[in-house]
């Protein structure tokens, strides 16, 4: 049977099911196999934080959205195209953001009175009527993957469960995508269980050949590759590509990596990755708790590593003393924030950017820490060299704030070329730097006014410091009126001094009259908002910020260059907060915190009201 | 009387730290900061005993690094000269674990105080222990708050009368030796700041072991808890209560060494008995079980002292965490080649756009 193929410039797919289903999985593999193929992707995985909550319910649903175009996208779409659903939880929970018109592909083998009474359907969706205005596949997923494989001699469960390799394999044939990577990773994935491994590869080839058979499915989709700048790409998630950054920034430094954590999510990725590299000398130490943690580290830098703690809200809140005293030693420290939904513990498995003031303000004393935050999955190797430059050049703790949202979606990202990545060489002190012979520890390089960094085993420059205030030059300990305001000073004129590059703005026509600032992973639905705004006729600037602490120096100069300043924020205003106290301009803040990204279309009538 | 504590040719905890090719004196190790404890303070008799003996050691004076947390004990470091870390509280075990698991060629040192480790930091001790990380840790415990000015600790006695527990305080104390040895401390022994001879011969066997070594140091706060081990100290009485631990020994005491300590057959429990009873226990540091060694941690007398033994405990040769952790590097590097950073970054599924 020959089938339409009906070109499109964009889709977006939600796989949906129970949190044991495989839902991750299917999508991570729907996602390599489209970025192999070329597309421009992003992708936003939501699950619960219970590992496998009961099954069949609302609560127990995960889900992966991948949105995949043949031009340049920045976020994982607002509404999905495509929903597949493997229960009736998951076609509940997910179908009030499935727009009308929209394609759903239900596996009926879960429609059975009981399911739909435990979510609490009074009749069957399917054949009630009220999916009408849907493209409804009703499909026996479930049924027609163990009918695939009942010569493989596995009980009915272990056949089940190879039901999301089905869908996977239905919707590869919808889609067109190059299955060969598919494959190769279940040949490696289950090479020590052979029997799983031939029946996920029958499963998944199952899928795709009843997607070219079937005549409910008449129509395949073509998504044709997008246009990017030229170079080797691989697809990657935000956690991967900041500990990429990490071990690079070892590496470009001459420093070996040591990275003390304790596991939280959506943070444990990192230490999980880390802990894979140690032939590059990557040292992981798993505390006992998160003060450990950051306190290895630490102890590590005072040692000429490179010290990295890496963690989530609840963490740093144990850290800040730590990160304190790193600020008095002043010692190059990484502190990765995998932002989540707070207080407390909050929403583990969802994104917030609401510790943004507890980096900047959450330590007892004056102790102020520079503060970077990456915009999107692949800018998180970027901005961990940046952290690196600033620690290393500065002597001094650094926060990163990743969020769960970058930590987890994915994009493209153009490999770089080792050669051309930023040289991050530091040098230790090996002579005294004092008039008399003697080492000073607390005399400072005048352009960054950084101290030395002296390592034990440095002959002559043996030297105790601690958490006390210290005598400027000597770090003797000091307890003299204007030495402490001295200091104080000092430490806030370091931070305040650190080099940081102008923010950028993109106004293309030079006509906007408001602008829409953000900072973090809101970059992606800014920007998609923001193009909406200008196909609509109207002009609109956007900035996004990477320095929290220091601000580029022309973020005052910027926000008064218009009218209005949009801010939109997944917390209740932290940088409006922080901009209007700092250069008493009205911010106009827009906040959200669903545990989810902004919508596109949402962001753009935002900008609409605020233009009007 | 004083005894001394075998030393292992070779001092293994050592390994890999260069040495000084000049001998040392007392003076290399004294910083020139003005010690600043209250007069009397037993911290004097140990600061002396220790910048006494590590020129003894022969170790390259910046390739030793003492790290500490909060407390009196604590602002050790700052006597010393070698590298320092004055930290905070209850933490130094982290940070000198960070510290020597990436630096093989130091010799890490951790000076606290009763409060610090057991109280706010007990936490790290015991992880620390439980690891085998190669430190020294020195444990001042002289069961009171001193620096914060006189509430109860954690080893304090039942029914302590200080400010914060003016009718007598109610938690149950510590003993820290059974606490080492219960996290399965490679190394736990106990000695006393006014003893010099049994303190430097403790420092001495503490180095010497590879893996967490762990001395409580019975120390004397004259200012607010004067006094708490002069049963062990008063020259009339202190033979009758001192169980001095010598390995390989019978476990005797007394002042003409008259009486023993013997396992009751039937409970099991400790007891005293005649010197030439023949169940007397032989101490044995070494031993893989830790049983005797504990049982005898619970010998002694929290209020009183009597019985309270001194020296080593226990002394067992396990891997240590930082030698497995280089060991993983190491093989990681012979397994799979030195780090590739190009390789690791383009990965194994990658597209090129032309």
């Amino acid at each position: 049977m020959v089938k339409l193929v009906e070109r499109l410039d964009r889709v977006i797919i939600r796989f949906a099911g129970d949190s044991g289903d495989g839902m991750q999985l299917t999508g991570d593999r729907f996602t390599s196999e489209t970025a192999s193929l070329g597309n421009d992707l992003a992708t936003l995985p939501n699950f619960p934080a219970e590992i496998r909550a009961p099954a069949g319910t609302l609560p127990g649903v995960s889900s992966f959205q991948v949105h995949f175009a043949d031009h340049d996208i920045l976020t994982p779409g607002d509404a999905p195209d495509v929903l597949v659903a493997m229960n009736p939880a998951a076609l509940k929970a997910n179908l009030p953001d499935v727009p009308k018109g929209a394609t759903l592909i239900v596996d009926t083998d879960g429609f059975t009175a009981r399911a739909l009474a435990k979510v609490g359907y009074p009749s069957d969706p399917l054949a009630d009527g009220s999916l009408e205005s849907y493209k409804v596949h009703a499909v026996d997923l479930t049924g027609l993957t163990m009918e695939a494989l009942k010569e493989f001699g596995l009980t009915r469960k272990e056949a089940g469960r190879a039901k999301n390799m089905f869908a996977l394999g239905l919707l590869s044939w919808m889609y067109g995508r190059p299955v060969e990577g598919t494959l190769s990773f279940l040949e490696t994935k289950f090479a020590r269980q052979p029997a799983i491994r031939d029946a996920n590869l029958a499963a998944f080839r199952a899928g795709w050949n009843y997607g070219e058979t079937t005549e409910d499915f008449a129509v395949s989709y073509e998504v044709r590759p997008a246009p990017m700048p030229a170079g080797r790409y691989r697809n990657i998630t935000g956690n991967l590509a900041l500990s990429y950054g990490l071990v690079t920034a070892s590496q470009r430094s001459g420093l070996p990596l040591f990275l003390g954590s304790y596991p939280i999510t959506p943070a444990s990725d990192i230490l999980h990755e880390l802990a894979r590299h140690k032939r590059f000398g990557v040292r992981t130490f798993q505390a006992e708790d998160e003060i450990a943690g950051i306190g290895a580290a630490l102890g590590a830098a005072f040692g000429g590593s490179l010290g990295v703690t890496t963690t989530s809200g609840p963490g740093v809140a144990l850290k800040s003393e730590t990160i304190g005293l790193a600020v008095s030693l002043e010692l190059p420290l990484i502190v990765v924030d995998v932002q989540r939904g707070g207080p407390s513990t909050g929403l583990p498995t969802k994104t917030e950017q609401s510790d943004l003031l507890q980096a900047m303000f959450g330590r007892n004393g004056e102790a102020p820490v520079p503060i970077v935050a990456p915009c999107s999955p692949a800018d998180c190797f970027d901005v961990a060299l940046e952290a690196t430059r600033i620690a290393l050049t500065y002597r001094t703790p650094v926060f990163l704030l990743s969020d769960g949202y970058l930590a987890n979606g994915a994009e493209p990202w153009r490999v770089p070329e080792v050669d051309d990545l930023p040289d991050l060489r530091v040098e230790f002190a090996t002579e005294p730097n004092g008039e008399a012979g003697e080492f000073l520890p607390y005399l400072r390089d005048p352009r960054t006014l950084a101290r030395p960094w002296a390592v034990p085993g440095t002959p002559g420059l043996e030297h105790r410091i601690g958490g006390i205030e210290k005598a400027d030059r000597t770090g003797n300990i000091s307890y003299d009126p204007d030495n402490h305001d001295h200091m104080v000073r000092l430490r806030q004129a370091k931070v305040d001094g650190i080099d940081v590059p102008p923010l950028e703005v993109d106004d293309p026509g030079a006509q906007a009259r408001v602008l829409v600032l953000g900072w973090g992973s809101t970059y992606g639905p800014i920007g998609a908002a923001v193009r909406r705004v200008r196909l609509a006729g109207r002009d609109v600037a956007q900035a996004h910020l990477r320095h929290l602490n220091p601000l580029p120096a022309n973020t005052g100069k910027v926000l008064r260059s218009y009218d209005r300043v949009l801010l939109p924020e997944m917390n209740l205003g932290q940088l409006a907060l922080l901009l209007r106290a700092r250069f008493l301009v009205d911010v106009v803040s827009y906040t959200q915190v669903r545990g989810l990204p902004f919508k596109a279309e949402e962001l753009a009538g935002v900008i609409e009201d605020v233009i009007k | 009387m004083t005894s001394e504590v075998p030393v292992e040719l070779g001092l293994p905890g050592l390994r890999g730290v260069p040495t000084a090719e000049e001998k040392q004196t007392k003076k290399d190790f004294t910083s020139d900061q003005e010690v600043r404890w209250c007069p009397g303070c037993g911290d004097y008799a140990i600061l002396a005993a220790v910048q006494g003996f590590l020129p003894e050691l022969g170790l390259r004076r910046e390739n030793i690094t003492f790290v500490s947390g909060i407390g009196c004990s604590s602002r050790f470091p700052y006597y010393l000269d070698t590298y320092g870390m004055h930290s905070i509280h209850g933490r130094a075990p982290a940070i000198a674990t960070g510290l020597a698991a990436s630096r093989p060629d130091l010799s890490v040192w951790v000076v606290t105080g009763d409060g610090d480790a057991l109280s706010i930091g007990g936490n790290h001790l015991l992880h620390a222990l439980r690891r085998n990380v190669n430190l020294t840790i020195l444990l001042f415990n002289n069961r009171i708050y001193g620096l914060t000015k006189g509430q109860y600790s954690p080893t304090s006695e039942l029914g302590k009368i200080t400010k914060s527990t003016p009718m007598g305080s109610l938690d149950h104390p510590y003993n820290p030796v059974s606490l080492a040895l219960g996290a399965e401390a490679t190394f736990v022994a106990r000695t006393i700041d006014s003893d010099r001879a049994h303190l430097t011969s403790v420092l001495r066997a503490a180095a010497a072991h590879r893996g967490t070594s762990l001395v409580e140091i019975y120390q004397n706060c004259n200012i607010f808890n004067d006094g708490a081990f002069d049963a062990l100290k008063d020259r009339e009485t202190r033979e009758d209560v001192l169980v001095r631990l010598e390995d390989g020994q019978p476990v005797r005491f007394g002042a003409d060494l008259d009486k023993g300590i013997r396992r009751d057959p039937v409970t099991g429990a400790l007891e005293v008995c005649a010197a030439d009873d023949p169940l007397v226990l032989v101490h044995r540091p070494g031993a893989d079980d830790p049983s005797q060694a504990f049982a005898l941690s619970r010998l002694s007398d929290p209020g009183s002292l009597a019985r309270t033994p001194i020296g080593v405990f226990r002394s067992v040769q396990q891997p240590t965490y930082d030698d497995l952790m280089t060991g993983q590097l190491e093989q990681a590097v012979e397994t799979q080649g030195p780090g590739d950073l190009g390789a690791l970054l383009r990965g194994r599924d990658t597209w090129e756009v032309a």
